[in-house]
């Protein structure tokens, strides 16, 4: 019988195992040096915040492995002798597989900033990130500030985690704006006042220099780049983003360059081994998509689609429409097709913006120029139907169609005020256009076409 | 604020400890008189009773309430005893004539309620003379310092949307001693309202004023359970609005709960006795309804003129056609979340514990068979109860109609529903009721699974699989199971109380009434991927 093995269980290793198992009988051997059990990485978080506790966060059950025969080995893996097809284990042990998916995500960046390896420094990527934490900021006694270097959505997650325990935080942000490579101003700017609605000390165009230590090796103060100012602090957290985890592969014969090399049909260089989710990168970007795609869903589809190719439908990793979701503090953000912020704005693109007077509301919707073609939006505090955007991006829409039928994308619960009128009548009086607005259709929601 | 809060918290603890306190008060004793004129109203023709009565409480002595019932629940067993060594007697005499007189003069009903009944007319003291005050310092005392504990959330928990921080650090809401604690008070409090009504009498004289201005009767001891039932509804439902001023559909349904309860469950029975009119709860469906096909309530109803019989056959049409066709159109959420009493409670007491509820398949396998065997009993039950009511014949095969109703009543009524149904909040989530035992949720969960425009959609492949939406759950559904497919969630127990879809951080899930087509979807490759993979995997 066929051995699989994967080296990682995070979201994509532990797809493309479930997706191999309803397709075929193979032996399958999940390799883990972080949990014995599948965990969700988005949700631990909530564990620290107090609003789930670990087991929680584990989708499956504990006996779900053994029922579909997936074995699950605790190890840290040291090497791989793709020759022997074996892997070799910190302590000495070996396993050898007949197909092997490597899927071992990420790993916080540090950017040899002085003082990185220090006690009470740490990033907030692995189950061993939430125990550090406990132990280091368990409450505002214990942790008098804590500072966090790196505006992206792990930041700001770790802010909101500290500031639920009332632990002072600032927030150090290399950008001008928060995450503005990403976001258009008008929503950068946002997230920026609700961050410090939330009493975190945002600091914008601030670089780390260093951190210092106590006589205990222990953390003890940041200095910033900029100002030379020093900054008493008890916890640092590193969040400047995350590069594959494959220190481990250097002597192993498998291509890598920032991440492990592999082909449309996710294949490294050496045959039978393949590479999946965050630490997979394409020789080629997949359209508009960055070679390494360290997202939850991207990584969940690599799975789905080796697990093809895994079980003898040789399967390409074509991923449909972009799309993707965060939440900043309170305000939840769903994105769906390709929304460039004004940094990285195409020579085609146009946006149409609206944001709400009061409330925490906004959305940017992208579109073509000189066609009208829809391209994208980015949505703020109002839910909006995956399945409706990716039909409207397939099937090419104007932006004057998107929002004509905007009723139909919207996905807040029942009884919650819609914002089409406004929102269509702004784009009305900005191009002299005379949209009306439709009313949601059941029948046109769930339409094929 | 925080001050406020904590001294709310103060407040409302010397009102328990007022509350708890007030049990041991007072005194009990008769006048002569009184005795005479409690015999007469009762109308025993125990030859025995009175004079054991007479000797028992009939004195200067000061009884406290468990004395004066104990003394009570004697005299009658002394009465019963009496005629039961006469049975005896004649039985082995032979003498059947004598024999068969002697029964008459038992004396039936539960030793507690019939102390229930005499320390409601003996009872003196601070309840019962110091009514205002006392009320004051108990349940005026617990109102105030529950809304100063509660209503300073509204700056301190900061800005509106989801405030469950720190839920499972807090020993009240994640099983900590003040859990445990809160368990061992309902407990305590539900075995004494449904079996020890007369340990609580003094509870009864506070709410007294109240009962007589709205029926014009003096308290009962169900009065006084729905009068705590409304008051704590309404402090707590303070809370829910506060907790959720970002979500409209949770403001909305607290409100319909709320609104039925007071009104629907509380006033309108309690002004339908004011005008000699039968005590009925309109919105309170059979089978949950088990009693309302017993002889007795059909006796009633029939012999109430033209409005017993509207009751009775609006009590059948809501439960064959109002229910189900509700149930089609909105899903049963329009019953549980939204318009029942024991929902409402669930929802507005409950909610702190939502959480506790256990997720796994074990308790999913152990639900559907409590549950469903609890739907066979009632309808078994109720088959008794018709034909005895139609037939006139008291058993079926042997077994008595009254002694299955007891069991039920006892059982599922009392123990279930009650001690352990809302007793257990604290340890195993607000739905324990509604969950495994109440049998009119089963029932519409057959529509709602079967026959339905409810559904809970996924919203395509955004599920990141969080377990917010799992461990929020109030009826223990492991919605994550679906979400992360991309499967709607469509399930028998799902009472809709939208919190699931209020907590998901990102946008994933929507109670909505749609098409019926599609409404169930399995799916294996989530939508975001390539769509030929996704056609042809999905149609295998």
């Amino acid at each position: 019988m066929e051995h699989i093995v994967i080296i990682g269980n995070g979201i994509s290793g532990v797809t493309a195992a479930r997706h191999i198992r309803k397709n075929s009988d193979k032996k399958i051997t999940i390799v883990s040096a972080e949990s014995k059990y599948f965990f969700s990485r988005t949700a631990l978080m909530y564990v620290y915040m107090g609003h789930m506790k670990f087991e929680h966060t584990q989708p499956y059950e504990n006996w779900f492995w053994k029922k579909n025969n997936i074995e699950l080995k605790q190890g840290f893996v040291s090497a791989i002798h793709s020759d022997k097809k074996q892997l070799a284990f910190k302590n000495g042990e070996t396993l050898s597989f007949d197909k092997l998916i490597i899927a071992t995500g990420s790993k916080p960046n540090k950017f040899g900033w002085p003082g990185q390896d220090l006690e009470g420094v740490m990033g907030m990527y692995h189950k061993q990130d939430l125990e550090k934490l406990e132990k280091y900021a368990p409450d505002n006694t214990a942790c008098n500030r804590a500072v966090i270097v790196g505006g992206g959505l792990i930041g700001i997650e770790l802010a909101e985690m500290l500031r639920s325990r009332k632990i002072p935080v600032t927030f150090l942000v290399r950008e001008a704006s928060f995450w503005n490579g990403v976001l258009p101003a008008q929503e950068s700017k946002m997230i920026n006042e609700h961050i410090q609605e939330h009493h975190i000390d945002l600091r914008l165009s601030t670089n780390l220099k260093e951190i210092k230590t106590d006589e205990n090796g222990r953390v003890k103060a940041v200095i910033i780049e900029e100002t030379g100012e020093e900054l008493a602090c008890n916890v640092v957290g590193l969040t400047a983003g995350v590069t594959p985890n494959i220190d481990f592969l250097k002597e192993s014969g498998i291509e890598i360059g920032r991440g492990v090399k592999v082909n449309r049909f996710l294949e490294t260089n050496v045959k039978d081994i393949y590479a999946i989710g965050d630490c997979a990168e394409q020789h080629e970007a997949i359209g508009q998509r960055r070679n390494i795609e360290a997202v939850w869903y991207t990584g969940r589809m690599m799975g789905e689609t080796l697990a093809q190719t895994i079980c003898g439908t040789k399967t390409e990793y074509k991923p449909g429409n972009w799309f993707n979701s965060a939440k900043f503090l309170d305000i939840e953000y769903q994105t769906y097709g390709w929304v460039f912020s004004e940094r990285g704005k195409q020579e085609n693109e146009a946006y149409f913006q609206w944001q709400h007077p009061v409330d925490q509301k906004c959305i940017t919707i992208s579109f073509d120029k000189t066609t009208h073609q829809f391209l994208g939006i980015n949505t703020f505090g109002i839910r909006m139907r995956h399945e409706i955007f990716d039909k409207w991006l397939t099937g090419q829409k104007s932006i004057e169609y998107i929002l004509e039928y905007l009723a139909d994308a919207n996905f807040d619960p029942e009884f919650y005020k819609l914002h089409e009128p406004e929102i269509v009548a702004k784009f009305n009086q900005e191009n002299n256009t005379n949209i009306q607005p439709k009313k949601k259709s059941w029948k046109r929601i769930f339409s094929k076409t | 604020m925080k001050a406020i809060k904590q001294s709310g918290l103060v407040i409302f603890l010397i009102g328990l400890v007022f509350f708890i306190g007030t049990i041991f008060t007072g005194s009990f004793s008769l006048s002569p008189t009184d005795l005479d004129t409690f015999i007469k109203e009762k109308n025993y023709k125990s030859t025995v009773i009175k004079s054991a009565l007479e000797k028992a409480i009939v004195t200067s002595e000061d009884l406290n309430i468990f004395q004066f019932s104990s003394r009570v629940t004697k005299a009658y067993e002394s009465s019963n005893l009496y005629y039961d060594n006469l049975i005896q007697k004649y039985n082995k005499e032979k003498n059947w004539k004598e024999k068969g007189k002697q029964y008459q003069y038992k004396i039936s009903g539960k030793p507690h309620s019939l102390s229930f009944g005499l320390a409601k007319k003996a009872g003196k003291g601070l309840a019962a003379e110091h009514t205002g005050l006392m009320w004051f310092l108990t349940f005026g005392l617990g109102i105030i310092g529950a809304l100063l504990f509660i209503v300073p959330d509204v700056v301190l928990l900061g800005k509106p949307g989801i405030k469950n921080d720190g839920i499972y650090l807090s020993a009240a809401t994640n099983r900590g001693w003040i859990g445990w604690f809160a368990f061992v008070f309902l407990v305590t409090f539900y075995i004494l309202l449904y079996f020890y009504p007369d340990f609580i009498v003094n509870w009864v004289f506070l709410v007294d004023p109240i009962s007589l201005s709205i029926s014009g009767n003096p308290a009962s001891q169900w009065f006084l359970y729905g009068f705590l039932y409304c008051t704590v509804m309404s402090v707590m439902a303070v809370r829910m609005y506060i907790k959720y001023r970002h979500n409209k559909y949770q403001i909305l349904r607290t409100t319909s709960v709320l609104f039925f309860q007071i009104v629907f469950a509380f006033l309108i029975p309690e002004i339908l006795v004011r005008f000699e009119k039968p005590w009925y709860d309109f919105k309170n469906a059979f089978p949950l309804d088990y009693d309302f096909f017993f002889r007795w309530n059909l006796d009633e109803l029939l012999s109430s003129g033209g409005f017993g019989l509207f009751i009775l056959v609006w009590g059948v049409v809501l439960t064959v056609l109002v229910v189900p066709i509700m149930v089609y159109f909105f899903g049963k959420r329009w019953y549980c979340s939204w318009v029942c009493g024991c929902g409402g409670l669930a929802e507005t007491l409950g909610d702190p514990y939502r959480q506790l509820s256990s997720k796994t398949l074990l308790s999913w396998k152990f639900e559907r068979i409590v549950i469903h065997s609890v739907l066979i009993f009632v309808l078994v039950m109720t088959g008794f109860a018709l034909y005895t009511f139609f037939s006139g014949a008291s058993q079926i095969i042997g077994i008595k109609t009254q002694t299955i109703q007891d069991i039920y009543g006892f059982l599922i009524g009392s123990i279930f529903a009650g001690v352990i149904g809302t007793g257990f909040y604290p340890i195993f989530g607000n739905r324990v009721w509604c969950r495994f035992g109440c049998p009119l949720a089963a029932y519409l969960g057959f529509i709602q699974r079967f026959k339905s425009k409810f559904r809970i959609t996924t919203n395509g492949g955004q599920c990141i699989s969080c377990g917010n939406c799992s461990t929020y759950c109030e009826q223990g559904i492991d919605v994550r199971a679906y979400a992360q497919k991309g499967e709607n969630i469509v399930r028998s127990s799902c009472v809709g109380c939208g919190v699931c879809s209020a907590v998901c951080p990102r946008g994933v899930l929507k109670l909505e009434n749609g098409p019926e087509d599609g409404r169930i979807n399995p799916t294996e490759i989530l939508l975001g991927n390539d769509i030929n993979l996704m056609e042809l995997v999905n149609k295998k």
